[in-house]
């Protein structure tokens, strides 16, 4: 059996982006935007709030605009094309009316997406009208079928890449419930047939399409009148098609913004349960921290990739290793060597599974019980039918008697107990905020915790607990500071936006960096406010009392000139005690060597230099700075 | 290396009541010696017992009294001969008394370094304190206690008692204990001691802090509520993941006879052109790439740090909010916990006003924190109260880092409510699963509470140290079995199983479980190997192939020869078909049959007759007592006339019987007659 020894000893933290890693590389995603192009795009609106109105075809625009920024920053291979239609223009491969693809330079019409092309179609209002323009496209008495056109489109463009590797997907975005409305009779339901089986003939091809609906807020998009023939929804399915779309724009994008990614599964877990009882789970990974993409290096002469090798070396003989199986750990006073297999072995408990062990109460789950992000749940019946129904059941009860399970999860980097806790389904006005399901937990072992609170204790004097009064000015201050409706979804990472933002303006060769909004920065103004202040000043007057400033300023200063002192002694000292060398001669002679490490530091710090390093790097920096 | 070299006494309580805890104590302490060898290789340590029949320590000799205390190892540096005496400790006769084992391990640690010594020094109790100290001279006990208490104080000595009680130890005087308890109480009130009490084997392996870790703040000063009202706090790790420590790669180049080779191997890395592989591009002409979309975009470090992201250090508040606007699955990495600044009185009623007031409000705090200058990124994180009930140690906060936006990724599922009715549970099966959630319970009131975070170690590293510990002394030691008592952490509770056994029973057939029919045998295999990676190809077989877990996953259809029992045991459970049991009775009579008939000198008794046990087993648990009756009767008959009647006697010696009336209700056999059955059987054969 093959064992890759890097899997063995990989970091088990950077276990959850290598799950991800894989799976990026096993199912890219294909994927064709269809947005209507109709004047009634652009001529309805949507109340948003206090700005003024925008059309659906903005809402549409910027969210496909918006998610290709996230796929950008992911560094995904999925690829995408972009196709208006009921366009005054065509451009596309088939040559049909009505139909536009739009693209940049360098890229073809399904590729990754690039620099350029998020920029141009952040700008694509602008231009839109005079390069492409807007038109219906199924009017009576011709016969042009635009809707018909662009699924023939996006087809033809997704029969790139096999099915198995690639998931093909087509969502079109519309406000258009009855595309056919304009036209009566033999036409009409001709027109209806044909667009129906073409798109049965791409869903036969593997590739799903999916309605992205914009309603109007006079009327809501009815999916019956025709959509819900052309997805194949029915009964229940229809009825869950449209959760309450929202009535703000806000809400809607939301909504659209979440239905754009599809989930990716991480693996399938057997959850035994008791006395031989298994469901089957799958495994998510909901919250995973972004990472700014990994370095490529480059020759800086021809700015071509290099390839790194990497080569083993034996210390003593010098000799090339070639993949050594075995390594060691020093042990008393000896090396005791450990097989690969050997350390797999130790580290295998029940691989693969979790365990129930059984169930607490949600109170004895601490604050501090977190190591890393948490994984969600979610039951499937694939392979075991019956696991939703259980899975079900227990976490009603757990979400009833307000318990989470406990389990032990042998995954083979690390096997772990872990904690289940149930989640409810939260809905808002902008569809699903919380899917129902358990949270995985990992909980940390016994020496993983650090009783580092207890750290201080030991002074005779106990300390001071805050009383009443106190705790009564505290509480009026954070009533004042109240964050309403915090979402951890409401702060963008401003070192990877930045990182995207120089990147972009390098990519475009643009000579001016966009700034970027800090949003974590605390909200001034609204610290300023007189309610607040003088909650504020309460509280510092209860805790800290009258002479805060003055004491504060002194014990400030008066550590400062101590060290500051103690500094000053010591470059003092530094400097008479250099000066009983002759360093030009020791230098001269190669006798630096022959100092210890606090002589050396004695010129070092009389010259200011830095004290840093091994006493070889010490004697080079004072050689350097003789300028020998 | 001096700085950092502490000296700890044990103090190891091993009268008569603590011989049932006294293997877990020998593999705590042994670990802890081995994880010093690894990690504090200059620390010292000394072992004190209790509670023996002799008496030897330097106390007695020079001022008497301290009686049954030995010490077993002067305090030296740890060696390999120090993990072997404590896997080995001798059981004592005597009740032991715990403060003469304190005094005379401080007189130890006072006598070797005095008062000028720089590094920790720490005393560790482990005891069941179940029988009362002796009076002093003079005074009570509490004032002896505390006056000891000031001295280790003003020595700076650290102790940490571990109290074993529960099913650990037998029954013992309640009132005793509680003034044990109470004693143990004035030291860590009086001094830095940590009092800890454990009632099972697996608590006590994780009391014992086995690694010396020194903490480090990751930041010290102002949390910043306004840019006017400041708190003065100092940021430590709470939780940070012991990992499984990082070998060495071994090389074997190194002639056998240098005995100074390191074995180490380096790692060289070259860059070389895509193009042209034999070219290698030195240091200085390679530049940093990073990936935009398909396009990798070229940029210098210095051109980098011209302008990127660079925050000023700083911890903020942004603000306060419900804690339910917080999921804890939000929580993205391992803890912090801020402290006010230690002997800042200030600071410590600001902390802990703040604290208690969130704390009665339901409410987090918000905070945006740059730890240092020049760290790359901002870390946006949410307070939570710690209010301490410890009056010596002040309230703090525990602070868990938060997801940007970026990082949580919004994917839809489906509501359960919209799942199809055959999915839904009904009114029966919710009611299994609620006694179900309620009954198999690790923390039930009034009992400590099983599997607590901060008690239970980590079974990998235990484990590994084992392992480590075997090899040193036989080099070709094989990797060692999970130990007992940490199988408590991975599997369920045998115990917590047997009392619910009903409500167990109840959920499993008020529910169903099956195999996808549709999928193909070869896809579910696929399935099933592919999401744990190709190092755990043979898993599947060495997972505990005893378990009926296991076996049941693959569904056993008939009972094979490698494992008669453990497949018997799986068909007999199957809950999806009640023929199975016929099924599976009838095969282990073959299987019995076969083995008895095929035996040559008796060969396979000894696998027949834990064939004949398990399926007597089986007929008692389903009721079918008739079925094995019945067999062993024609079983013997059968013996008898192939003259195989050393069969039966060797069952007659095991004492297998029929199945009487009281074992299962459906019998017609007596006690009696079950017992004299192959009794009687034998005169017939002379």
């Amino acid at each position: 059996m093959e064992i890759d020894p890097d899997d063995l000893f990989r970091d088990d933290e950077d276990d959850p982006d290598n799950e991800l890693f894989q799976e990026r590389e096993s199912t890219k995603e294909l994927v064709v935007y269809l947005v209507d192009a109709s004047p009634k795009m652009f001529t309805t609106t949507c109340p948003a709030g206090d700005r003024k109105d925008d059309t659906h075809f903005h809402v549409a625009v910027s969210c496909i605009a918006q998610s290709l920024k996230t796929q950008i920053i992911n560094n995904s291979y999925d690829e995408v094309a972009i196709c208006f239609f009921n366009t005054r223009e065509k451009r596309n491969l088939q040559d049909l009316n009505g139909v536009y693809v739009f693209n940049v330079a360098d890229r073809e019409y399904l590729d990754r997406p690039t620099a350029r092309l998020i920029k141009e179609i952040d700008n694509i209002e602008e231009s839109f009208m005079s390069k492409i323009g807007s038109q219906y496209g199924i009017v009576s008495g011709s016969r042009e079928n635009s809707l018909y056109n662009v699924l023939w489109v996006a087809q033809a463009l997704l029969r790139k890449g096999s099915a198995k590797t690639a998931d093909k997907r087509v969502l079109l975005f519309t406000n258009e419930d009855d595309p056919f409305g304009s036209i009566k009779g033999v036409i009409k339901t001709d027109m209806m047939r044909t667009t129906l089986q073409r798109t049965r003939d791409a869903q036969d091809l593997g590739i799903s399409i999916e309605l992205l609906p914009l309603s109007r807020p006079d009327s809501d998009f009815n999916v019956s009148t025709f959509y819900s023939d052309l997805l194949g929804l029915k009964g229940d399915d229809l009825a869950r098609f449209m959760p309450a779309a929202g009535e703000k724009l806000e809400d809607m994008k939301d909504q659209l913004r979440k239905r754009m990614f599809k989930k990716r599964l991480v693996r399938k877990i057997t959850f035994s349960i008791a006395n031989g009882l298994s469901i089957q789970l799958s495994s998510y990974a909901l919250i995973r921290p972004t990472l700014p993409g990994a370095i490529t290096w480059l020759d800086s002469v021809t700015n071509r990739p290099l390839k790194t090798e990497r080569s083993f070396i034996c210390a003593d003989t010098g000799a090339l290793v070639q993949g050594s199986a075995k390594r060691f750990q020093p042990y008393k006073t000896e090396n005791i060597k450990f097989s690969v297999e050997e350390l797999s072995e130790i580290k295998r408990f029940s691989t693969g599974h979790l365990r129930l062990l059984g169930f607490k109460p949600l109170n004895c789950l601490k604050e501090f019980h977190n190591l890393r992000p948490s994984t969600f749940v979610f039951p499937t019946d694939e392979e075991l039918i019956g696991s939703t129904c259980i899975f079900i059941a227990l976490h009603r009860s757990m979400l009833r008697l307000k318990r989470f399970a406990v389990a032990f999860y042998g995954s083979s980097s690390r096997p772990q107990l872990v904690a289940l806790v149930a989640q409810d389904e939260i809905i808002s006005a902008g569809g699903q905020v919380e899917p129902p399901g358990m949270h995985m937990i990992y909980l940390p072992y016994s020496e993983d915790i650090r009783n580092t609170e207890e750290l201080h204790t030991g002074s005779n004097v106990a300390p001071p607990h805050a009383n009443d009064d106190q705790t009564r000015s505290a509480a009026a201050l954070i009533k004042r500071f109240d964050l309403k409706d915090f979402s951890v979804f409401q702060f963008a990472n401003p070192a990877l936006q930045r990182h995207y933002a120089v990147l972009q303006a390098l990519a475009l060769e643009e000579d001016e960096i966009p700034e970027i909004k800090d949003e974590t920065v605390p909200d001034e103004e609204g610290m300023s406010r007189p309610a607040f202040v003088s909650a504020l000043e309460e509280f510092k007057q209860s805790v800290y009392g009258d002479n805060y400033e003055e004491e504060n300023d002194a014990v400030g200063n008066g550590k400062a000139s101590e060290t500051s002192k103690k500094r000053k002694a010591v470059s003092e000292n530094a400097v008479k005690e250099s000066g009983n060398y002759d360093w030009v001669d020791l230098a001269d002679n190669g006798k630096l060597k022959d100092l210890t490490v606090t002589q050396l530091k004695y010129y070092l710090t009389a010259n200011n230099l830095p004290l840093a390093g091994k006493k070889e790097a010490l004697i080079s920096r004072i050689l350097t700075h003789m300028g020998k | 290396m001096a700085r950092n070299k502490d000296a700890m006494v044990l103090l190891i309580d091993v009268s008569p009541s603590m011989h049932k805890a006294l293997p877990e104590i020998e593999k705590v302490c042994s670990m802890l010696a081995e994880k010093k060898l690894i990690y504090s290789k200059y620390d010292e340590v000394a072992v004190v017992l209790f509670g023996t029949e002799e008496t030897e320590n330097e106390l007695t000799k020079e001022v008497g009294g301290y009686e049954h205390v030995v010490v077993l190892q002067n305090i030296k540096v740890v060696d390999g001969q120090l993990v072997e005496t404590l896997q080995q400790l001798p059981r004592g006769t005597r009740d032991g008394d715990f403060l003469d084992a304190i005094i005379v391990g401080m007189d130890m640690l006072i006598k070797k370094y005095g008062e000028t010594y720089k590094g920790k020094k720490r005393l560790c109790l482990l005891t069941n304190a179940q029988f009362p100290i002796k009076y002093p001279l003079e005074g009570t006990k509490e004032d002896q206690v505390s006056t000891i208490a000031e001295h280790m104080n003003t020595h700076g000595m650290r102790m940490e008692s571990i109290v074993v009680r529960g099913s650990l130890t037998g029954e013992a005087n309640k009132s005793v204990m509680d003034e044990n308890d109470n004693l143990l109480g004035i030291f860590s009130k009086k001094t830095c001691a940590k009092l800890v009490h454990v009632e099972s084997p697996t608590s006590l392996l994780g009391a014992l802090r086995t690694r010396k870790i020194s903490p480090v703040t990751i930041f010290r000063g102002d949390l910043e509520l306004s840019p006017k009202m400041k708190i003065k706090v100092w940021v430590y790790k709470k939780t940070s993941e012991e990992k499984f420590p990082t070998l060495k790669k071994y090389s074997d180049k190194a002639p056998p006879t240098d005995k100074f080779a390191t074995h180490e191997v380096k790692v060289d890395f070259e860059y070389k052109s895509v193009e042209d592989p034999s070219k290698v591009v030195p240091p200085d002409q390679r530049i940093k790439g990073y990936r935009y979309g398909p396009q990798v975009i070229p940029i210098s470090s210095a051109e980098w740090d011209a302008v990127k992201f660079k925050p000023e250090k700083g911890v903020k508040l942004l603000g306060f909010s419900d804690a339910k606007n917080i999921m804890r699955h939000y929580y993205m990495k391992d803890v912090n916990v801020f402290i006010p600044e230690p002997g800042n009185t200030r600071a410590i009623l600001a902390v802990s006003a703040l604290a208690r007031a969130m704390q009665d409000m339901n409410k987090v705090a918000i905070l945006r924190c740059v730890w240092r200058q020049g760290q790359g990124n901002v870390v946006v994180g949410v307070l939570t109260p710690n209010v301490s009930d410890n009056d010596n140690i002040p309230d703090s906060f525990y602070f868990n880092v938060l997801p940007f936006a970026e990082d949580v990724r919004e994917f839809q599922f489906p509501s359960f409510n919209n799942f199809p009715a055959s999915w839904q549970p009904n009114e029966q099966q919710q009611e299994a699963a609620d006694d179900f959630v309620r009954m198999f319970d690790l923390a039930p009131p009034g009992k400590e509470e099983a599997l607590p975070p901060g008690l239970t170690p980590n079974p990998v590293l235990e484990r590994f140290y084992r392992h480590l510990e075997l090899k040193s002394r036989h080099p070709d030691a094989a990797v060692p079995p999970l130990d007992e008592t940490l199988r408590m952490i991975t599997e369920p509770d045998k115990e917590l199983l047997s009392q619910n056994g009903s409500v167990l029973d109840v959920f499993r057939s008020r529910f169903e479980v099956k195999e996808n029919p549709k999928l193909k045998k070869s896809s579910r295999r696929f399935l099933r190997d592919k999401p744990t990676g190709s190092n755990e190809g043979h898993a599947d077989i060495s997972d505990e192939p005893n378990s009926s877990e296991y076996t049941s996953a693959v569904k056993v259809e008939k009972v094979g020869d490698a494992t008669p029992v453990q497949d018997f045991e799986a068909m007999i459970n199957r809950r999806d078909s009640p023929q199975w049991v016929g099924k599976a009775i009838k095969d282990m009579k073959n299987k019995i049959h076969d083995l008895v008939e095929d035996s040559y000198e008796g060969d396979n008794y000894p696998k027949a007759l834990e064939c004949l046990i398990a399926l007597r087993k089986g007929c008692i648990l389903e009721q079918e007592p008739k079925q094995f009756n019945d067999f062993l009767r024609t079983l013997c008959i059968f013996c008898q006339e192939k003259a195989l009647s050393s069969f039966c006697e060797f069952l007659a010696s095991k004492e297998l019987t029929l199945i009487s009336k009281t074992e299962a209700i459906d019998s017609e056999v007596t006690d009696d007659e079950a017992k004299n059955f192959l009794v009687k059987s034998e005169p017939k054969m002379e």
